[in-house]
């Protein structure tokens, strides 16, 4: 049992790690990072870098909706943003993949500071539906902006190519993605250390007492949106360096339901839930899959039922962490973690 | 190219036809949201629903269309009914947000319900309008188009006089107005929003029969959702006049844009109106404007 | 009380508050009717009234939440009426709210912090970093908070518990101590003891006299409970109906004829009591 955790200096209280525990437990999950490849399974590869894109893109979104507590029923559109952004810029002029990926995340941030504009106005549930009318206009662009997006046939991808390595498959494209990621929750971990993280939870919080406090509240909903779409246009940057080709039916609506979905399940407004969460999230369909051709020698057709069954898992997920566990696997964690704790005695 | 008057004329009728259809299905939104103050998300699925229950009545048990008709709105009623107990009932006393975020989650498990027992393939629902033109002057409707807007029109006009006069609907108005107070004059609140979403629920599910006798059904037909939220927005979420006029109007928009522009800039259209009247005028053309206190 | 003797930041000085023929309109509904109030630097001075005398549509339209049909707000002389609310932060107005504003999700610490938060500079390029610049401002805002606020108000034990789950009093507190690390120059308190026992009044009252004391800030509050209103206030200000009908000292304002009528609206009402010093216990 670990009584209380003593510090001597207010820096050590403020620390991105607060116990020697979780400095333990922040390397090995680094080690592991790093020694997953071992296993030499490009399925698994695939699956890791999957996981690891949609963990950057929910972390943007618990960063909106988790922490500033605007909901957004268009991430996925600013993914896209992200991804027709490296198609362009890679596929037209060649340019480096880092490059690529910070325009991929500027552009997104600037779309998305713009779809903020309207939060000066409005709030909550009409600004959730103003996202959906963005994601919706953006979707149009997308298909009719043919010199650009390519229309309906959209834009292949140039394989990522750092230092004249081709991260053609997974196994390679691992090594790109697993530090941005590391390095982007990190980032979005110490956002909340400071005043402009604060001032996020405050207007998700009480928006009037934010304004009292010389909060202003346009500013730093804006920047949410934008830090939030910087986030989304990354991650819609390796997806597209992980799939190759960008179409306007790469990120439709039924996406962005996905990593609310992320959001919730994961718990809203903690780094680490929005983490659980997109493991989780990406992880069920693949599940499901195993489950329906395991179930081929009984049922020869599982496998068509499969994108129905998902979407009522998803939806279910939704609904049901919301009612039972609003604070989402987060919360189920904190406590596991606490029950751990304080063993053998119990709260 | 010139457009020819007539054109337009046969055009604007067409795009009235749908409005009634949208405004039939922002009425039953506006029901939900007067009670309940949940804004249901999942709308378009309610009528897509309920489109599939009548196809499953009339094509799949090929039942007759009066029989099919009255079980599939007692069907909705009970899935309305079951939505509220089991998902939004629980939440009522949270914050909005998350009911919304609920009926996000519940147009999910809808669509994957109807594409579970009927696949994603598109059909047709069996012919049960008359299907002789409709001729107004020299203007020629398409007979779906036309039988459904009276029906349409009949069923408002039945939801208004109800909600005028009758007991329950004074009583649904009562607990818009004032939950608390409704509640201490001896209206039952719960049994009042149980009734909001079943009443919704086979309001929707009359239009989605009307949607899809006039355009096939699908499990995509809910996005027929996306415009009616425009059209609440556009009204005024609490407004059931509001409702009426903006989807008569978003309708008969979607039908010009479409025809004169390309069916694609149909939902530009219709977006680029409701992120205008979001900024210019956010509780819509005939809503409450609620003053926010301290 | 323990901490003026740690070495205190340089307090800015107390501000004077001046507000003129202050009028306020809800629809047809006239909120406030002129009214003139003059808060010494330094003073404690209370707004008083029976319920509905508009003394939160006051505060609100002081605060800049409303905007004043005619009026001016003069903060040491420079009218701020036009000054947004959130801008007024940063002139050292800091308020408190009749029910509790507070960040509810947050801790205790992350509450008082947010108090500073328009005195801070760091964007969000440092933030994503915390490092440097950031880091340095966030540790010495730490070390300020802790010996200027939150040890000054005792609120040690509590600093890192959500404030949702502390009771009612505490949270009345802490509201305190987030207005506090705004380096107010005035204090403005909506009902800082409402819903409070006695020994959390006595409490509430003794923590508003050290602040002025101590911090030398000016104070104005609204409230109700007219035993803690007449023993703390240097001055006091009453309105009924959106007028001003008495201002002075607490023992010139208890036997002011107007405002015995106001609140007994006729004689011998056993509320006669509350003017007297008791508490009126009309709790919102």
């Amino acid at each position: 049992m670990r009584v209380g955790t003593a510090k001597q200096s207010y820096a050590a209280d403020e620390g991105l790690f607060k116990t020697d525990t979780q400095k333990v437990w922040f390397g090995l999950l680094l080690a592991a990072l790093v020694l997953f490849p071992l296993n030499g399974s490009s399925y698994w590869m695939f699956l890791a870098v999957l996981v690891m894109i949609n963990v950057i893109s929910t972390t943007g979104l618990n960063i909106l909706t988790g922490y500033t507590g605007q909901v957004s029923l268009g991430h996925a559109a600013f993914m896209a943003v992200g991804a027709y952004t490296v198609a362009f810029f890679d596929g037209r002029f060649g340019t480096p993949v880092l490059l690529n990926l910070v325009l991929a995340g500027a552009v997104a941030a600037g779309i998305g500071y713009l779809v903020g504009l309207p939060s000066l106005r409005i709030k909550g549930l009409y600004l959730a539906i103003a996202t959906l009318a963005a994601a919706v206009i953006l979707g149009f662009i997308f298909l009719n902006w043919t010199p650009v997006t390519g229309g309906l046939r959209g834009l292949n991808v140039p394989t990522a190519t750092i230092a004249g390595i081709e991260l053609a498959t997974p196994d390679r494209l691992y090594w790109l993605v697993m530090p941005i990621t590391v390095v982007m929750v990190l980032a979005a971990k110490n956002l909340f250390r400071t005043r402009v993280g604060r001032a996020f939870i405050a207007i998700r919080d009480r928006d009037i007492s934010a304004e009292i406090i010389g909060i202003s509240l346009f500013k730093y909903k804006l920047m949410s949106f934008a830090i939030s779409s910087f986030y989304a246009g990354v991650a819609g940057g390796l997806w597209a360096y992980l799939f190759r080709v960008v179409t306007p039916e790469s990120f439709p609506a039924l996406a962005s339901i996905f990593f609310l979905a992320a959001v919730i399940v994961g718990g809203a407004g903690t780094i680490v839930g929005g983490i659980f969460g997109a493991v989780f999230m990406t992880l069920i369909p693949e599940f499901l899959k195993l489950s329906a051709t395991a179930l081929v020698p009984w049922f020869p057709d599982a496998s068509i039922y499969l994108a129905p069954v998902r979407n009522i898992i998803f939806g279910l997920l939704i609904i049901g962490f919301l009612i039972f566990e609003p604070m989402g696997l987060a919360e189920m964690w904190r406590r596991t973690r606490r029950y751990f704790a304080l063993w053998p005695f119990r709260t | 190219m010139a457009v020819e008057f007539i054109d337009i004329v046969e055009t604007s009728l067409a795009g009235i036809g749908t409005g009634s259809l949208m405004a039939l299905t922002g009425v039953a939104f506006v029901i939900i949201y007067k009670a309940t103050k949940v804004i249901n998300l999942a709308i378009g699925e309610m009528l897509m629903i309920g489109a599939f229950v009548f196809y499953g009545f009339s094509a799949g048990l090929a039942l007759p269309i009066w029989a099919s008709v009255p079980l599939t709105l007692v069907v909705a009623a009970l899935i309305g009914g079951l939505i509220e107990r089991t998902m939004i009932r629980p939440l009522l006393k949270d914050n909005p947000v998350s009911v919304f975020m609920v009926t996000i989650g519940l147009t999910s498990v809808l669509i994957g319900v109807v594409e579970l027992v009927w696949s994603a393939e598109p059909r047709r629902l069996p012919e049960f309008l008359p299907s002789q033109p409709v001729l107004l002057g020299d203007a020629f409707i398409p007979s779906k188009t036309a039988y459904s807007f009276v029906i349409a029109a009949a069923a408002m006009a039945v939801l208004i006089t109800v909600f005028a006069f009758w007991r329950g609907g004074i009583a649904l108005r009562a607990t818009a107005t004032d939950r608390a107070a409704a509640s201490s004059v001896g209206i039952d609140v719960p049994g009042v929003f149980s009734f909001s979403w079943m009443l919704a629920a086979v309001v929707a599910a009359l239009a989605g029969i009307l949607v899809g006798s006039v355009g096939g059904i699908s499990s995509a037909m809910g996005l027929f959702g996306l415009s009616v939220f425009v059209v609440v927005i556009v009204g005024g979420l609490d407004s059931i006049l509001g409702a009426l006029i903006a989807g008569l109007f978003i309708g008969w928009l979607e039908a010009m844009v479409g025809r004169f522009m390309g069916g694609e800039f149909k939902l530009l259209a219709t977006f680029t109106i409701l992120l205008v009247v979001l900024v210019v005028r956010p509780y819509g053309l005939f809503g409450t404007h609620e003053i926010e206190r301290l | 009380m323990s901490p003026s003797d740690s070495a205190a930041p340089v307090r800015p000085p107390a501000a004077r508050l001046d507000v003129e023929n202050l009028s306020l309109q809800f629809g047809g509904v006239k909120a406030l009717d002129g009214i003139d109030l003059h808060v010494e630097p330094g003073s404690i001075t209370a707004l008083i009234g029976p319920n509905g005398a508009g003394k939160t549509s006051a505060f609100n339209a002081i605060s800049g939440f409303y905007r004043p049909k005619t009026g001016t707000v003069k903060l040491d002389g420079v009218d701020i009426t036009q000054v947004p609310a959130r801008d007024r932060a940063k002139l050292g107005l800091a308020r408190t709210f009749q029910n509790i504003a507070l960040f509810r999700g947050m801790t205790v610490l992350d509450n008082i912090k947010l108090g500073r938060h328009a005195h801070l500079t760091s964007g969000v390029f440092g933030a994503f970093l915390y490092w440097g610049r950031t880091r340095r401002e966030e540790m010495e805002l730490r070390a300020e908070i802790e010996r200027d606020v939150i040890d000054f108000l005792e609120l040690d034990h509590i600093r890192n518990v959500p404030v949702a789950i502390l009771p009612y009093g505490l949270q009345k507190k802490v509201e305190l101590a987030r207005a506090l690390a705004m380096r107010p120059r005035i204090l403005m308190l909506d009902e800082p003891v409402a819903g409070m026992n006695r020994e959390e009044t006595e409490d509430m009252a003794r923590a508003i006299l050290d602040v002025r004391d101590e911090w030398g800030v000016t104070v104005l509050l609204v409230e109700h409970d007219m035993g803690m209103v007449m023993d703390i206030s240097d001055h006091v200000c009453v309105l009924n109906f959106g007028r001003r009908i008495a201002a002075g000292s607490p023992t010139e304002v208890r036997n002011d004829p107007d405002v015995i009528k106001a609140y007994l609206g006729g004689s011998g009402d056993p509320r006669k009591a509350a003017l007297d010093g008791a508490a009126m216990g009309e709790v919102a």
